[in-house]
């Protein structure tokens, strides 16, 4: 009888049908709607027999173009929930006055805050930057894909399964109460001891491996294989950003890693790093976690600097004022991004010289990024400007980053700082300059990119549609955060009480669906694309007049990239091919080596998710055996010395002959 | 220190990689060994200062500890992982002056941040965050009336 | 620092002779120079630990301080096994440059069993720790420490399988390329492993003794 019960614990933990919410009525909404449209994908999926199709093509390609369409993909999905997560929450904050107390009682409504920020930061933001990197960067630098093939398509397995485990919180026990860092001592084990932080954790840790190896993989990538002649300073200025940014990553997710461990430690063994009595810290966690932290919201940002740099150098039709500096402002802000991390907690009580310090660090910080709205704008003055959508969304991102970053530096000043900390301020602060910066920039990214990916345009009423919603929704949204801030609300509230400050939730929760009409537009502008694909076409590969080697490619490029690897002489390279009228080899073509695809990635993050989940419900014995198996499936993998195959010199000829009579038919 | 100018052993050329395999050094028996008998006596000597307290002042003995651990660190970089500027372009070199300043920003910004947060924050408990052997900074004279402050 | 451009292979024979491809080119392989980068992000995940060390290891919370639970005689005989496993290790590199393949195995067998000598008597130095009171959840001074001390150990334990691995791997395929650049990443990961342990025995045990 004893034995059975210790089995039962050993291998169900604290797991059991309490886990699932069936007393809650929004999540069980949530699930059967989620289930429905499940199965019906699913069972669209089994009726087109596409299995095998999205097994070998996909799921197992290493090749980056694809990997960088599965990222963006994935942070698609996450934006539609990390969306849902916003809708309900400016809902409350609307309703709840008073004695109406809206319909999310503060249990469901902290997870719901905590859910859309890991959400939007980990599960949209990273893997739509880390998607348009992983397409575009071998692209632009010649090359055929990135340096470690593998190690990509695991990356993205892994990040993927973290958004699983997130997704698996909303129907399997609960996800974390203590907003998106989890401080402890909420967040340890006597303030959270529920599976919720545990949730966060897990999936943190899993997604952050992916990042960490993505980081490795493409500074490597830009470091060693670029085109021949193409030195660090005739990189594309998107090529350099890519470079720092991963720096960034492989130098902040390893603090990451480090203190959710500790985090966990503390949960799982009752050790005393962040605990309040025997010895342990809680500020420390607060101390670490912005080392990384602060860097991470530079992760975010660079990339999309370097995809409003190609844009605006294309659309104006101007090569980009400024690259040397925009190289160095670049460089500048990834070591500064290492020196203001304290202002994120100013308030904690560290005292005037260091505040001070911080402040100061945080105001200089602002002014590599100045520099580089400057040259963007010399870049358009005396420009033949193109106002397509992609240029669209780079004005509306120069107008709300500058403003959000103006309200940074207001925010770096330490006593002004003291009055607006966790306010609704800080709140329109950072969602000002990630939404202006990131979001804007992503969906500038994909309307340029798009029609590389796929071989056709998007849809350009639907992408002007999607513009005007999001930028009139921004700020019909965040403008009276700002308000209220100044007035003292403070961040994370399910109720208030003073009924003068419901018009401006009103307001905000209007813009909130302002900007859920955007997302629809943009959902619609890929479905309407795809039914006009054949009218919106893009037969030369380089629909935008372009500047950089990627437009040299078809649209789709073909596996290979490139037939023969380009020789580089300048900036803008394809900009300078153009020019000296350079013609495209059309014979000789010789046998590319390529790797094979292989399903050990999606295996080997697959189990890492199992010994998460495991963990998460102490399911000892569950853990322990995934844990051996995920450790097996890495060392047989290992084994595996077949990994390259060579694309044949006549297909290799048979597709660039096709590109070649495509180029003829549609000059 | 001229380790990467140690002859590489015979034949290395043959056998590797002609990818532009460059500047890469692997070292000699001679080095190797070099590397090590550095590394004991890096070793051997602050244990010694511990165990046989050499030294009357604790301070004294943890800047000297610090000074061997640093010192050794940088013999196992050169004899053993064959650390120099040219390896890979100079990259690795970069990357270790990059994470040197990320490491050294970390710990003492923490340190330094720590220190003032616990002092500030933590009344009461106000015992050092840095250890004494290493702190610049003076005790405050108030811990030490403290109840049960060591 | 040079700018690595990679080599400039003229487009030898090319019926065009265009200034803007080249007909072959193979990329530098980008292992080496990967692993090293994966080798700094462990640093940080090292700094990490010895940052919460710096922070922590005076909490006591009224329990042992270094002096009186750490054994320095036990810990320089571990220093010496892992200084001594190293050197064995720079042995099965010379070995492998010379194309001694059963010698570089032999090397190799003999870094891996000092590496889990020095498992063995860090292990018999936890339990025994743990066994009288001064387990993790001691202290915050004892959590850092074993956390710092254990994450050190996990990493030379995961080096000792991948040691093993490799072995097979030799058995099989010998001195290829490819299992050269992996002897390379195991010395790296190796001779790292010990670097971080200098920061150990000094920071932790030396100077944990000493306060």
């Amino acid at each position: 009888m004893f034995d059975q019960i210790d089995m039962t614990k050993l291998i169900f933990g604290r797991l059991s049908w309490d886990a699932i919410p069936f007393h809650e009525p929004i999540l069980l909404a949530t699930f059967v709607m989620v289930g429905l449209g499940g199965i019906t994908l699913l069972g669209a999926l089994t009726y087109f027999r596409v299995w095998g199709v999205l097994w070998r093509n996909w799921f197992t390609s290493i090749d980056h173009k694809r990997i960088g369409i599965m990222y963006m993909i994935l942070g698609i999905v996450m934006l539609l929930r990390g969306f849902a997560d916003a809708l309900m929450m400016r809902a409350q904050q609307a309703l709840s006055f008073g004695d109406s107390h809206g319909f999310l009682p503060p249990h469901h409504y902290d997870q719901v805050f905590t859910a859309h920020g890991v959400i939007m930061i980990f599960f949209v933001a990273m893997p739509f930057v880390t998607g348009l990197m992983n397409y575009v960067v071998p692209l632009q630098i010649g090359a055929r894909d990135v340096a470690f093939p593998f190690l990509n398509n695991f990356s993205f397995w892994m990040t993927t399964f973290g958004a699983v485990l997130v997704m698996a919180s909303l129907f399997v026990g609960e996800f974390a109460r203590t907003g998106w860092l989890a401080y402890p001592p909420l967040s340890g084990i006597l303030g959270s001891p529920d599976v919720g932080v545990d949730y966060y954790i897990w999936s943190l840790q899993i997604a952050g491996v992916g990042t960490l190896l993505s980081g490795v993989n493409l500074i490597v990538t830009i470091i060693k294989m670029r085109a021949p002649g193409m030195t660090m300073m005739k990189m594309p200025v998107f090529t350099w950003t890519a470079l720092c940014t991963n720096v960034l990553i492989v130098a902040a997710f390893p603090v990451l890693t480090a203190v959710l461990a500790m985090l966990s430690l503390d949960r799982v063994f009752g050790t005393n790093f962040f605990t309040n009595d025997m010895g342990g810290n809680s500020m420390m966690y607060v101390n670490l976690i912005w080392i990384w932290g602060h860097p991470e919201v530079y992760i975010l940002v660079l990339p999309i600097f370097g995809v409003f740099s190609e844009i605006v150098s294309t659309f104006s039709s101007k090569r980009l004022f400024g690259y040397t500096s925009m190289v160095y402002a670049t460089v500048v802000i990834t070591i500064l991004s290492y020196l203001v991390w304290l202002h994120h907690f100013f308030t904690m009580g560290s005292g005037a010289s260091v505040n001070s310090f911080f402040g100061i660090t945080t105001m200089i910080i602002s002014i590599p990024t100045g520099a580089k709205i400057f040259n963007w704008l010399f870049t358009m003055y005396r420009g033949r400007i193109r106002f397509e959508v992609p240029m669209l969304w780079t004005m509306g991102f120069m107008v709300t980053f500058v403003i959000g970053g103006m309200t940074g530096v207001l925010l770096a000043v330490p006593p002004a700082d003291f009055v607006l900390h966790n306010s609704l301020f800080l709140i329109a602060h950072f969602h000002n300059v990630i939404i202006g910066g990131v979001v804007f920039g992503t969906f500038a990214g994909i309307n340029f990119w798009f029609p590389k990916a796929f071989g056709y345009k998007l849809d350009a009423f639907w992408g002007k549609c999607s513009f005007w919603f999001w930028t009139i929704g921004f700020y019909f949204a965040f403008m009276p955060l700002y308000v209220l801030g100044l007035m003292g609300v403070t961040r994370r509230l399910s109720h208030f009480e003073d009924p003068s400050l419901q018009i401006w939730f009103q307001i905000a929760a209007f813009g909130a669906v302002l900007i859920a009409f955007g997302i629809a537009c943009f959902v619609i502008q890929l479905g309407v694309s795809f039914m006009r694909r054949d009218s919106l076409r893009d037969f030369t590969g380089d629909p935008w007049g372009g500047r950089t080697l990627e437009w040299s490619t078809s649209s789709p490029p073909p596996a290979y990239n490139f037939a023969f690897t380009p020789l580089v002489h300048d900036i803008d390279t394809w900009a300078d091919m153009k020019s000296n009228n350079y013609q495209r080899p059309t014979d000789s073509f010789v046998a590319i080596h390529m790797p094979k695809n292989t399903g050990a990635g999606v295996i080997i993050a697959g189990l890492s998710a199992a010994v998460g989940f495991a963990l998460i419900w102490q399911m000892w014995l569950p853990a322990g055996l995934a844990f051996i198996a995920m450790m097996a499936a890495i060392i047989i993998h290992t084994f595996n010395y077949n990994r390259d195959y060579y694309i044949p010199a006549e297909e290799v000829t048979r597709t660039e002959a096709e590109r070649t009579r495509l180029l003829a038919s549609h000059v | 220190m001229s380790a990467h100018h140690d002859h590489a052993a015979h034949g290395h050329h043959d056998h590797h990689d002609h990818h532009g395999h460059d500047h890469a050094d692997h070292g000699s028996l001679k080095s190797y060994a070099t590397g090590f008998i550095l590394a004991v006596l890096l070793t051997v000597i602050p244990f010694w200062l511990v165990m046989a307290k050499v030294f009357d002042k604790s301070s004294t003995t943890g800047f000297v500890l610090l000074a061997f651990a640093a010192v050794q660190i940088v013999v196992h970089m050169v004899y053993f992982l064959h650390m120099n500027s040219k390896s890979e372009g100079g990259w690795t070199m970069l990357a270790l002056l990059f994470t040197t300043m990320v490491v050294v920003i970390m710990m003492s910004g923490s340190l330094w941040v720590m220190y003032h947060l616990n002092h500030n924050m933590m009344p009461g408990m106000d015992h050092e965050t840095v250890p004494e052997s290493i702190r610049a900074v003076p005790v405050e004279k108030d811990m030490k009336k403290m109840p049960g402050m060591s | 620092m040079s700018n690595t451009s990679t080599s400039t292979h003229n487009a030898t024979g090319a019926a065009s002779g265009s200034r803007y491809f080249v007909r072959e080119h193979h990329p530098e392989n980008g292992t080496m120079l990967g692993f090293w980068l994966y080798l700094m992000s462990d640093c940080l995940v090292f700094a990490c630990l010895f940052a919460a060390y710096a922070v922590l290891g005076r909490n006591y919370a009224g329990g042992p301080t270094g002096a009186e639970i750490f054994d320095l005689p036990l810990v320089g005989l571990n220093t010496s096994l892992l200084l001594l496993s190293s050197i064995t290790y720079g042995f099965a590199m010379l070995e492998s440059q010379k194309d001694r393949l059963r010698n570089t195995m032999i090397w190799l067998a003999v870094t891996g069993l000092l590496g889990a000598c020095f498992i063995y008597f860090e292990l018999y130095e936890f339990v025994h720790l743990i066994m009288e009171g001064s387990g993790p959840q001691r202290s915050g001074f004892l959590t850092s420490f074993f956390a710092l001390v254990g994450t050190h150990g996990l990493h030379v334990s995961f080096g000792i399988i991948w040691l093993v691995t490799l072995l097979f791997q030799l058995k099989r395929h010998g001195l290829t390329p490819e299992n050269r650049r992996r002897l390379m990443c195991l010395s790296m990961f190796w001779h790292f492993l010990d670097v971080v342990w200098i920061g150990v025995f000094t920071f932790v045990y030396l100077m944990g003794v000493l306060s």
